[in-house]
């Protein structure tokens, strides 16, 4: 065993590690648009800022050589277009959705156009921790490498979840997103409770593509991100707009789309692209499964105008 | 290119000023085109400063830009071949728009059309070109249509969300062309990029007489028109209206909602599958990877330009199949990335849609009555 032939248990363990390194960014992304849904607003456009933040990170890790400012500053990058987001929808008659199609497009472009010269240069990454030292089998151990992103994210999802149900916060936020009028009527801005939320939601996609461009991949190039971003809002809907179901849901997607990669480490290798394509058509299936046109979701904030 | 654009516009509306019953009856055809103008405006100056933090003289950019698109008869040729496929994929927003739904689909829709239309082709080699070039116009747009009948009927029989379904459906259907292209259907004579076989040369639709513009911008014009007329002068574009605007009335008066959504959707997608029809018998004569190159994504912004309307869709359409088109001159002459065309889209679209604010709040166009 010690000489890491382990025959097909490669690919169960190549998932299970996949289940945790994939999965970050779609935790963070979801979590974050927990975040926002909630406040009764939509972003669409945490596909832009997730590719924004992971251009940034790399950037700035790239400068300065320090991995963690370069998360910091991807968090920032996401807050801003979260700011634009949320100010661009604060104008009246216009529509939430359409104005995420445009961050997503922006942000692609942007990180593109900002990111030209960071495909050839290497930043410093970001470090992870052997939680496998115990195994002599290399794939265990591989699988077994977390970084200290993954249980940031996994540490968050309980706190958010206490947040939303406890704090005075995660109730002004609930009451904008379940009845802008009732969180008037409390005397607080419904505008400026969206804004927060929306650059809270923004600050941890940015967060989860900074994992991307300094972690797994770890590097910057323009196919980085291919619809983790929407992948993972689509997540939030199934997710019931639970915090501690999306971190589930996450580490579900991480292992489907691991699984690509883990057969062609086997040799299997014909159905390659279809393969990579799994968190889509498990996405779309899952929605297919959970939706109905009968009712609205359970747990939809009443304000978010995607399930109206 | 912008001043230009956006001056006689300015001068028509303000000249005639003075007389109110003008603005009562024309206002709101000035508001649509005098704010998405101005928002276009707004968004040229914004990118202007944007490449002058790069050390670009913004001047340059809009000389460049404007000599790259509508500068010479070879710059006006290759932004109306740009605009072409822009034409169609933005019908496939526009269309479901009319009944209130958002769909940004169309660049799976085109790469699903241009597989249908290449697998006709090969299937039917050594057929006269004419029937070739119909089976691939027919499989083209029943391979788009049906693609986005799926999301139509995933939001009709299962409630799923019209603008995520369609939006994952382009990342799978960028797998399966990249499946099929590098398995069953590829050509083994191509090495380094994946292909499948050409439909051969006869086949290809060629271009207008006299140009180098395929006709696959007559495909766009006629489709467009078709659709205006469809929209706003037919009784199922009539309903289709109602339906978008409240969709219980509508329920109420009797009109069958979810017919209305399926057969809409199926032509929105028909729409962006001759999109992709077109790439391949106009542009590429084969299918891969080539083909995603965003003319989907492109298209939806054309259709919000557009406001969703399908003549004006033209016009738009050739704006930004401009914009497109001067690309190549900015990163020439410019050092300007390839990208950069991106970043202005983006920025048009954000400016397009927070101008969505100003309907209804110009003083001077609401008349003194």
């Amino acid at each position: 065993m010690a000489d890491g032939n382990i025959g097909l248990w490669t690919v169960p363990l190549a998932v299970l590690g996949g289940a945790i390194r994939v999965s970050t960014p779609f935790l963070f992304v979801s979590l974050g648009e927990c975040i926002t849904e909630r406040s009764g607003r939509i972003n669409l456009g945490l596909e832009g800022t997730l590719v924004m933040g992971a251009m940034s990170a790399y950037g700035i890790s790239y400068l300065s050589g320090s991995p963690w400012l370069g998360v910091l500053a991807a968090g920032l990058t996401g807050a801003l277009l979260g700011a634009l987001h949320a100010g661009i929808c604060s104008l009246p008659r216009v529509n939430d959705v359409a104005v995420g199609i445009s961050l997503m497009l922006f942000g692609t472009g942007l990180a593109f156009f900002l990111g030209k010269p960071l495909i050839e240069p290497t930043a410093a990454r970001l470090p992870a921790i052997d939680f496998g030292w115990w195994s002599d089998v290399p794939q265990v151990r591989a699988a077994l490498r977390i970084n200290v992103l993954f249980l940031l994210g996994v540490a968050l999802a309980p706190i958010l979840f206490w947040a939303f149900k406890t704090t005075r916060w995660g109730l002004l936020i609930r009451t904008a997103g379940e009845s802008a009028d009732a969180a008037r009527a409390m005397g607080h801005s419904v505008l400026a409770i969206r804004l927060r939320a929306t650059m809270a939601g923004g600050f941890l996609a940015g967060i989860g593509g900074s994992f991307l461009s300094l972690f797994y991949p770890g590097s910057w190039n323009e196919g980085l991100s291919s619809g983790q971003g929407i992948t993972a809002v689509a997540l939030v809907i199934f997710a019931r707009w639970d915090p501690m179901l999306c971190l589930w849901a996450s580490l579900a997607f991480g292992g489907a789309a691991a699984l690509g990669p883990a057969l062609q480490s086997v040799g299997v290798t014909s159905g390659y692209h279809l393969f990579n394509a799994a968190p889509y058509i498990l996405t779309l299936l899952i929605m297919i499964i959970t939706c109905s046109p009968k009712r609205t979701l359970s747990g939809a904030p009443a304000e978010l105008s995607i399930t109206r | 290119m912008t001043t230009e654009a956006a001056d006689p516009v300015d001068a028509a509306a303000i000249a005639p000023a003075a007389d109110a019953g003008f603005l009562q009856r024309w206002g709101t055809e000035i508001e649509y085109i005098l704010i998405p103008g101005a928002a276009l405006v707004v968004a040229l100056l914004v990118f202007g400063i944007f490449v002058a933090l790069f050390g670009k003289n913004p001047l340059d950019l809009y000389w460049y830009m404007y000599y790259g698109a509508f500068g010479t008869w070879f710059s006006w040729q290759n932004t109306l071949s740009r605009a072409a496929p822009l034409i169609l994929t933005a019908l496939c927003t526009a269309l479901p728009a009319q009944l209130g739904m958002v769909i940004i689909g169309g660049e799976g829709a085109l790469l699903i059309g241009a597989l249908s239309a290449t697998s006709a082709a090969l299937a039917l080699q050594g057929m006269p070109p004419l029937v070739v070039q119909v089976a691939m116009v027919i499989a083209g747009m029943t391979g788009g249509g049906l693609w986005i009948l799926l999301s139509g009927g995933l939001r009709q029989y299962r409630g799923v969300n019209e603008t995520i379904s369609s939006l994952l459906l382009v990342y799978i259907a960028l797998a399966i062309l990249n499946h099929l292209v590098e398995g069953v259907m590829r050509d083994p004579a191509s090495l380094n990029k994946p292909s499948t076989r050409e439909i051969g040369a006869a086949n290809m639709i060629g271009t207008i007489p006299g140009t180098d513009v395929h006709w696959g911008l007559v495909f766009g014009l006629i489709l467009a028109v078709a659709s205006y007329i469809l929209i706003y002068h037919t009784t199922f574009g009539f309903a289709a209206r109602v339906a978008g605007g409240n969709i219980r009335a509508a329920k109420i008066v009797g009109l069958s909602v979810g017919k209305l959504i399926l057969t809409v959707c199926f032509l929105a997608g028909a729409c962006a599958g001759l999109a992709g029809m077109v790439e391949v018998a106009a542009v590429q004569g084969r299918t891969n990877a080539n083909l995603a190159v965003g003319y989907g994504f492109t298209g939806i912004l054309v259709a919000f330009l557009a406001r969703q309307n399908p003549l004006a869709i033209i016009p738009v359409a050739i704006l930004l199949g401009g914009i497109n088109a001067s690309g190549g001159l900015l990163q020439r002459r410019l050092g300007l990335p390839d990208a950069s065309v991106l970043v202005l889209q983006g920025i048009i679209f954000i400016s397009v849609l927070a101008s969505d604010a100003l309907y209804g709040r110009i003083g001077f166009l609401k008349g003194k009555s």
